[in-house]
């Protein structure tokens, strides 16, 4: 296996001019065409050759989970459904199933097929878009015409059963707001089929094209190994053949009826190689799995309530008195969505609400798949994980001017300073402290 | 009395080579649009973009070598203009016939890329140098093939006994098709696929847009340009693809229509010239249009490996199989 090394006096510039003298420093970002949200990049390349790079966010924090501890819960499901604009079912998702866990609110079935439903075309779209954005950071715009064009029919069918063709507004704790009415099912299934016929089509214009394959053939390769040790999730985990899918392992609402296999390369009977090719194969045979998952909810969905608790005033009393903590998971378009929540007794907002997007945790793997590409490759590595800057950003430095990284041992130090500080503090004030 | 006989001629071919510039920079840009689905800019889009540029306020960065900067947008202009003056319109000569050849017109050409590469090197951002070293990695791939094009051709036609075989003014009156043998036509049936496939590559569009590559390194050559220097620029493009058309249809599609029609005096010249403008349109629609919304942005190692190898392979061989028909024939 080949290690992982994240040093700090690895990435220190100094040593980097010892090595490689005739390297030079390219920024991109936070503001560059190649990036939809802004994050710098400092690589050092020599030629065309990218020696190391180093990445820094934290130019899109907005405190949501701050703004979050200030609302009362259902307020709080728009404020998650705005994290995203993309993944904007999947927050509201992960977090019901936190509200839900925390104040042991059942879910009947039918509210958790139309969950599933809604979950899965923002499948089809969110991956219908990387295609289009991953087309034009290639420079072919017009595969990207083409794709947007035709993910324009999801969209619309979102918005004919949701009432809104990005921000849903479909989850409640106890269920759903909406229902999908049986005769809303012949145009859903128009949709589905009309999205198989497209299957061919993206074979054809994405996998056999030969500039495409090109360009993202052995590009930005994250090992299996890799992908394991710096926990890579959704489909970048999976194009390097790890089999690794919220719904597969952890599986929640329909999912365990329903049988979801995590994909790779291999169902395609392609070897895997975990480079940028492999994400476009994973996120094809994903658009594929969603429509036939689609096509099982709709067979299968019960008749039935909607939603276990109707009435908004009666719901937030029942929540208003719940005590607890829950975690909610889901599978995005990107990978695993995690809410954890923290609910107190006659407090209307959540006490700790801390949201972990997917791009967290696709951002280590950056690291080994910028290892030795070249300029060119930048912005397709970069767009291969689908990043979704704004949801992952956790920290800002909004006072004092002194910038610093904390490396990994330095926080172990703080953090083993915090429990001694808090064991001792415990020592003195906990009634089991001053026996002594 | 010729001296001002040729500023005339010279003031109405740039006048109008600069009209039909826009109008098929504007073509180009419409119909890109409408095979890529969607509906496009006016066709005046360009003229408006110059126009905007040209009020624009001109900045030269910190960083910036600012007389090279300056200059090599000028530079790129002036070589594109010039280059323009040596093109035959339809059965016209060129305005400059008697001042210079086809050696000094494929020097010109290479000129703007040039210029815009110095421009890059003396812009000072990291960007632009990394777009000038593509610039000049991708020159050293196309030049080559587009010099044994026009050679070849050059050569042939002196061993037909055809002079000045250098100019292009011959070239476009005689030709080589008819000229040569079935091998000999083979020959220049690669050299003519060979050109086609360097235009995109001359004009740096995609495929071959790697100095620019807006995604990549944000306009490359051109990311610290602005106002009047980026007009320039833009000019310079619009003037180079009318003249690298005007020379594969010079090289390799010469023929009149007034000629076989019958029609003669100013009537035939005015046909011909109206011809040769739907030549152009022609190669600018195949080798510009179609293949860059047909493919990706390559990156520039496989740009080279696509040009020294395949690409100078198949001009050798068009060459060589010229040679052999003149051995064949007995020229």
């Amino acid at each position: 296996m080949k290690e992982v090394r994240l040093e700090p006096e690895e990435m220190s510039e100094k040593k980097l001019e010892k090595t490689c003298p005739t390297c030079f420093e390219v920024p991109i970002g936070p503001i560059h065409p190649a990036l939809k949200e802004g994050i710098r990049f400092t690589f050092w390349v020599e030629g065309e050759k990218i020696k190391k790079v180093d990445i820094r966010p934290g130019f899109m924090h907005r405190g949501i989970e701050f703004m979050g501890t200030k609302r009362n819960l259902v307020q709080l499901i728009y404020l998650a459904e705005r994290i995203c604009g993309i993944c904007s079912v999947s927050h509201p998702l992960a977090l019901v199933q936190a509200v839900e866990e925390a104040a042991g609110i059942e879910v009947p079935p039918r509210a958790q097929y139309i969950r599933v439903i809604i979950g899965e075309l923002e499948r089809i779209h969110s991956h219908l878009l990387w295609a289009g954005v991953a087309a034009h950071e290639l420079g072919f715009d017009t595969l990207l015409h083409y794709v947007w064009k035709v993910r324009e029919p999801v969209l619309d069918l979102l918005e004919d059963i949701t009432g809104n063709r990005i921000d849903y507004a479909i989850p409640i704790y106890g269920g759903v707001r909406r229902d999908i009415p049986p005769e809303k099912y012949p145009k859903l299934k128009d949709a589905l089929r009309y999205y198989r016929s497209l299957v061919d089509d993206f074979v054809n214009f994405f996998l056999r094209d030969p500039s495409i394959e090109a360009r993202t053939r052995d590009v930005g390769i994250l090992t299996r190994e890799e992908a394991d040790v710096l926990c890579a999730v959704g489909p970048t985990a999976r194009a390097s053949g790890l089999r690794k899918d919220v719904r597969q392992d952890w599986p929640y609402f329909t999912y365990p009826d329903l049988e979801v296999k995590a994909l790779t390369p291999e169902d395609m009977g392609l070897e895997v190689r975990g480079d940028v090719y492999d994400r476009i194969v994973v996120r094809l045979l994903e658009v594929v799995q969603s429509i036939q998952i689609i096509e099982r909810c709709l067979e299968e969905m019960p008749e039935g309530e909607i939603t276990s608790v109707p009435k908004v005033a009666a719901l937030l009393a029942q929540l208003k008195k719940a005590e607890g903590e829950g975690i909610g998971r889901h599978e995005a378009p990107r990978g695993e969505v995690i809410h954890y929540i923290r609910l107190e007794a006659d407090k209307e907002a959540p006490v700790v609400w801390k949201v972990k997007a997917p791009t967290y945790s696709n951002f280590m793997p950056w690291f080994p798949m910028f290892e030795d590409q070249e300029i060119a490759d930048i912005p397709i590595v970069a767009a291969s994980i689908d990043p979704c800057i704004c949801c992952m950003e956790r920290v800002y430095l909004v006072r004092g001017e002194r910038e610093e990284v904390v490396w990994k041992e330095e926080l172990l130090r703080l953090s083993r300073e915090k429990t001694k500080r808090v064991a001792s503090r415990l020592a003195r004030h906990a009634p089991w402290g001053r026996k002594g | 009395m010729s001296g001002l006989n040729a500023l005339w001629q010279a003031i109405l071919v740039l006048v109008g080579g600069g009209a039909i510039g826009f109008l098929y920079k504007g073509l180009d840009r419409k119909l890109a649009a409408r095979l890529q689905g969607r509906i496009g800019p006016p066709l005046r889009q360009p003229v408006l973009d110059v126009v905007k540029l040209l009020l624009k306020e001109n900045v030269v960065p910190r960083t910036a070598v600012p007389w090279l900067f300056q200059a090599a947008p000028f530079l790129a202009f002036v070589a594109a203009v010039t280059a323009l003056l040596y093109l035959p319109v339809g059965s016209l000569s060129p305005v400059l016939h008697s001042y210079g050849d086809l050696v000094l017109l494929l020097y010109l050409l290479a000129i703007p890329a040039l210029a815009m590469a110095v421009g890059g090197f003396a812009s000072g951002s990291p960007y632009a140098v990394v777009g000038a070293q593509r610039e000049i990695v991708m020159m050293m791939s196309y030049e080559f093939p587009l010099a044994i094009a026009a050679v070849g051709i050059a050569w042939r036609l002196s061993t037909l006994g055809i002079g000045p075989s250098f100019s292009l003014a011959t070239i476009a009156a005689n030709p080589l098709w008819g000229l040569v043998g079935p091998l000999g036509w083979i020959g220049l049936f690669l050299l003519f696929v060979a050109l086609l496939v360097v235009t995109p590559a001359e004009l740096s569009k995609i495929p071959f847009d790697i100095p620019e590559a807006e995604t990549e390194i944000a306009g490359g050559l051109l990311v610290e340009y602005s106002g009047v220097n980026l007009a320039l620029f833009y000019l310079a493009d619009v003037i180079k693809t009318l003249v690298i058309a005007g020379l594969v249809v010079a090289l390799f599609i010469p023929y009149g229509i007034a000629a076989p029609l019958g029609i003669a005096g100013i009537g035939g010249k005015i046909l011909d010239i109206l011809f040769f403008l739907v030549k152009l349109f022609a190669v600018i629609f195949v080798a510009v249009t179609v293949i860059r919304v047909a493919f990706a942005r390559l990156k520039v190692d496989q740009v080279a490996k696509l040009y020294l190898l395949p690409t100078t392979l198949i001009s050798l061989a068009g060459l060589l199989l010229l040679v052999l028909d003149k051995v064949v024939m007995g020229g």
